[in-house]
């Protein structure tokens, strides 16, 4: 049974109309969090040029590191994370043609996100927590900020029960099949997440809220970074899987389509899902404390995950080609002009994945020991971050909210037409934009900077800063158009919408794969061996030998 | 359901290649890392962060000739300064940065020089460099370290004479 079929019998059942009211009630954070992030966003870009807005945004911004940190927590931690926790459970339900395992628990989980984030927030806001959203102790944010984005974590961790519980219902319904792909690959995203999560809440439970509370006087800053590294690269495949996702078993339908191959696609998020963690060092080529020699098996092991990413660009290249052959494409390269460009959630995508191609090449450089020696800490990594997690990520997101909106309000979208200015716009703000940051990152200009007011600005940054401003104005301009749209098909949109999820089909279908793609434990226990193995050691030493002896500082 | 696996020839005709293009990055990789002689900081010490001041070398900041054309740093970093903030060397010096940080992380980008490390409070870090050409070097802190990061920088300026 494909998911397709499984779909298609269900879709409009009225059962999920719970799953679509959960779904709603993420996105509606998750927008709201993307524009609090791309109002912020604007004033750091035009900062650059020389145009400081920041006396204007006091009281309610206080400085352009409040600014950035509220930039940063919003659009990197919320917007993605209550995005996906929105819709893969909707996925998931929708693929498997059944309710989530728990109705109950969904919405616990939404509110315990949801609470934590307007926990989180208050300091955040009151300017108590100007940390960036990688908060590096000794620097010391309130204690609300560290326990708010805490149950934000734990929330997550109740998306993957759920999903889990989901999936083993449909199993005992189903015993025979096997598990769709949307679900199995949501379920496979959580789970890789939860495992990577397990650093990020060893930082906080054991370091960063006893020492905020006042419970313990010292911390220990390279203990912290190794802990959020252990999560901090994975967190990124957390947020570009959901679009792979979407890449995969929603985009080829919509492009006329068939998915090339389900076995192949199964097999990178079962790579992904083992390779995904034990790689966090090469965040930490420059930090002193740990041996050079760890620093190299991460590096090489991050070069792993260029493996599955290279299946993932084939396949999901290769159906794309599918659907535009089908829709009368000709030629080795000018079937790409038979897409549906007319498609606004099409054509977001397929920009997204021209962009995501660049910052790919872009990780394969900050992975390189050698070459990250040039770019660590540089306007680079705002140039790359803003390339996978700032497009392929978010233009994803973006172009799936064009059909799932509409969908969860039954409603067309408002206009197509400014939908399809938006992400033309996005791709084109992005591409001046993100070639600025990395060029200014080559000449050695510093991230997360105030170069406008900074002493040193080099003359050779001075002709590619307006850049910055020009890129960042016209990404203001297509988030306020996206905005609107959305707004508007929620309130003011009168024609129905009745098109079901977009899944696609196989050419290869699921059958095909081993039985061993569906089972999870044999994959569960690579993934944890290859982590022990890559971080066992070095977190064994520290936490026998640290001696948490660095105070806090409130320098902001 | 069908146990036997099908591999398409398109499948196993990316996939090879796929294990090769990523091996291939690895070994030229391995080739820079270990042949081309660069270093990454390492494990060089801890430092009781809060006693960083009495604690040598830190105590006296500073230059100092450790061998002819070889000079080592000693540099400590603070909200919002480098100490020493301006280091002068004769143009071929071999120059080691070792240096920490009294408060918050830190970091030290000098781009023109290629040094780019990390200041954490409690570990020692080191970072060596060439300095072939004459000139000022600007050296950043690259690590947002609070309200006046953006100040935060100094310069090594190499100079002729022998």
């Amino acid at each position: 049974m494909t998911p397709a079929g499984v779909a298609q019998a269900r879709t409009t059942a009225p059962d999920l109309a719970s799953e679509g009211r959960l779904t709603g009630a993420f996105l509606l954070v998750a927008i709201l969090a993307l524009f609090g992030g791309i109002v912020t966003g604007v004033a750091q870009a035009l900062e650059h040029a020389g145009i400081n807005l920041y006396p204007w945004m006091a009281p309610l911004i206080q400085s352009y590191y409040h600014g950035l940190t509220v930039h940063g927590v919003l659009n990197v931690l919320v917007w993605t994370t209550f995005f996906i926790a929105g819709f893969l459970p909707f996925l998931t339900a929708r693929s498997l043609g059944r309710p989530l395992a728990s109705r109950a628990l969904g919405w616990a989980t939404f509110w315990l996100m949801t609470g934590g984030l307007l926990l989180a927030a208050v300091p955040l806001l009151g300017n108590a927590a100007s940390v960036m959203f990688t908060f590096y102790p000794p620097l010391k944010a309130h204690w609300a900020f560290y326990v708010g984005l805490t149950l934000v974590v734990a929330g997550t961790w109740l998306v993957t029960l759920n999903l889990a519980l989901t999936r083993a219902a449909f199993k005992r319904e189903h015993p025979h099949a096997r598990t769709p792909l949307p679900a199995f690959m949501a379920l496979a995203t959580f789970a890789m997440w939860s495992i990577a999560s397990l650093g990020l809440a060893a930082e906080m439970l054991f370091m960063l809220i006893p020492w905020s509370l006042g419970w313990v006087t010292g911390t220990d800053p390279l203990l912290a970074r190794v802990l959020f590294w252990f999560s901090g690269h994975p967190i990124v495949y957390f947020w570009l899987l959901p679009a792979y996702i979407s890449w995969y078993t929603l985009v080829p339908r919509q492009a006329g389509g068939k998915l090339f191959s389900d076995p192949m696609a199964r097999a990178s998020f079962l790579l992904f899902l083992v390779l995904s963690t034990p790689l966090g060092f090469h965040h930490q080529y420059t930090d002193p404390g740990i041996h050079q020699g760890w620093k190299m098996l991460h590096g090489f092991l991050t070069f792993t995950v260029f493996f599955p990413s290279l299946l993932t660009f084939f396949n999901v290249v290769a159906s794309l080609e599918n659907g535009a052959r089908a829709r009368g494409g000709t030629g080795w390269v000018a079937w790409f002009g038979r897409l549906p460009w007319g498609d606004p959630s099409v054509a977001a995508q397929v920009l997204a994945m021209i962009l995501f191609a660049f910052g790919g090449i872009g990780g394969l450089i900050n992975a390189s020991l050698s070459v990250n020696l040039v770019v660590h800490n540089t306007a680079w990594i705002p140039g790359h971050l803003h390339l996978t997690v700032g497009t392929a990520v978010t233009l994803t997101f973006m172009g799936i909210t064009y059909w799932l909106v509409p969908m969860l309000r039954g409603r067309q979208l408002w206009s197509v037409r400014l939908a399809q200015a938006s992400v033309w716009l996005w791709f084109g703000g992005m591409i001046i934009f993100s070639n600025a940051l990395h060029r200014l990152g080559l000449m050695g200009m510093p991230r997360r900077t105030m170069i406008g007011a900074a002493p040193y600005v080099q003359p050779e940054w001075q002709a590619v800063l307006p850049l910055v401003a020009i890129g960042g104005s016209i990404l203001f301009v297509s988030g306020l158009l996206y905005f609107a749209n959305m707004l508007l098909t929620v309130v003011a949109s009168r024609v129905p919408y009745e098109a079901d999820v977009p899944f696609a089909e196989a050419l290869s279908s699921a059958e095909h794969a081993p039985a061993l793609f569906e089972r999870w434990r044999p994959w569960l226990a690579l993934a944890a061996v290859l982590i022990v193995l890559a971080y066992g050691p070095v977190l064994l030493r520290l936490a026998v030998t640290t001696p948490f002896d660095a105070p806090g500082f409130r320098v902001w | 359901m069908r146990r036997s696996t099908t591999v398409y020839l398109y499948e196993l005709a990316w996939i090879l290649p796929s294990i090769a293009i990523p091996v291939g990055m690895l070994a030229a990789l391995a080739v820079t890392a270990l042949g081309a002689g660069i270093h990454l900081p390492g494990r060089d010490g801890r430092i009781d962060p809060t006693q960083v001041a009495q604690t040598p070398p830190f105590d006296e900041p500073g230059l100092v000739q450790v061998a002819p054309g070889r000079f080592e740093v000693r540099m400590t970093a603070q909200v919002w300064s480098f100490a020493p903030n301006e280091i002068r060397v004769p143009v071929g010096s071999t120059v080691t940065f070792v240096a920490t940080s009294k408060d918050v992380v830190h970091g030290l980008l000098i781009p023109k020089a290629n040094v780019n490390v990390m200041l954490l409070p409690g570990q020692i870090a080191r970072a060596t460099a060439r300095f072939d050409r004459p000139g000022e070097y600007p050296m950043f802190c690259h690590e947002y370290c609070g309200i006046a990061h953006h100040v935060m920088w100094g310069k090594v300026i190499v100079e002729t004479y022998p």
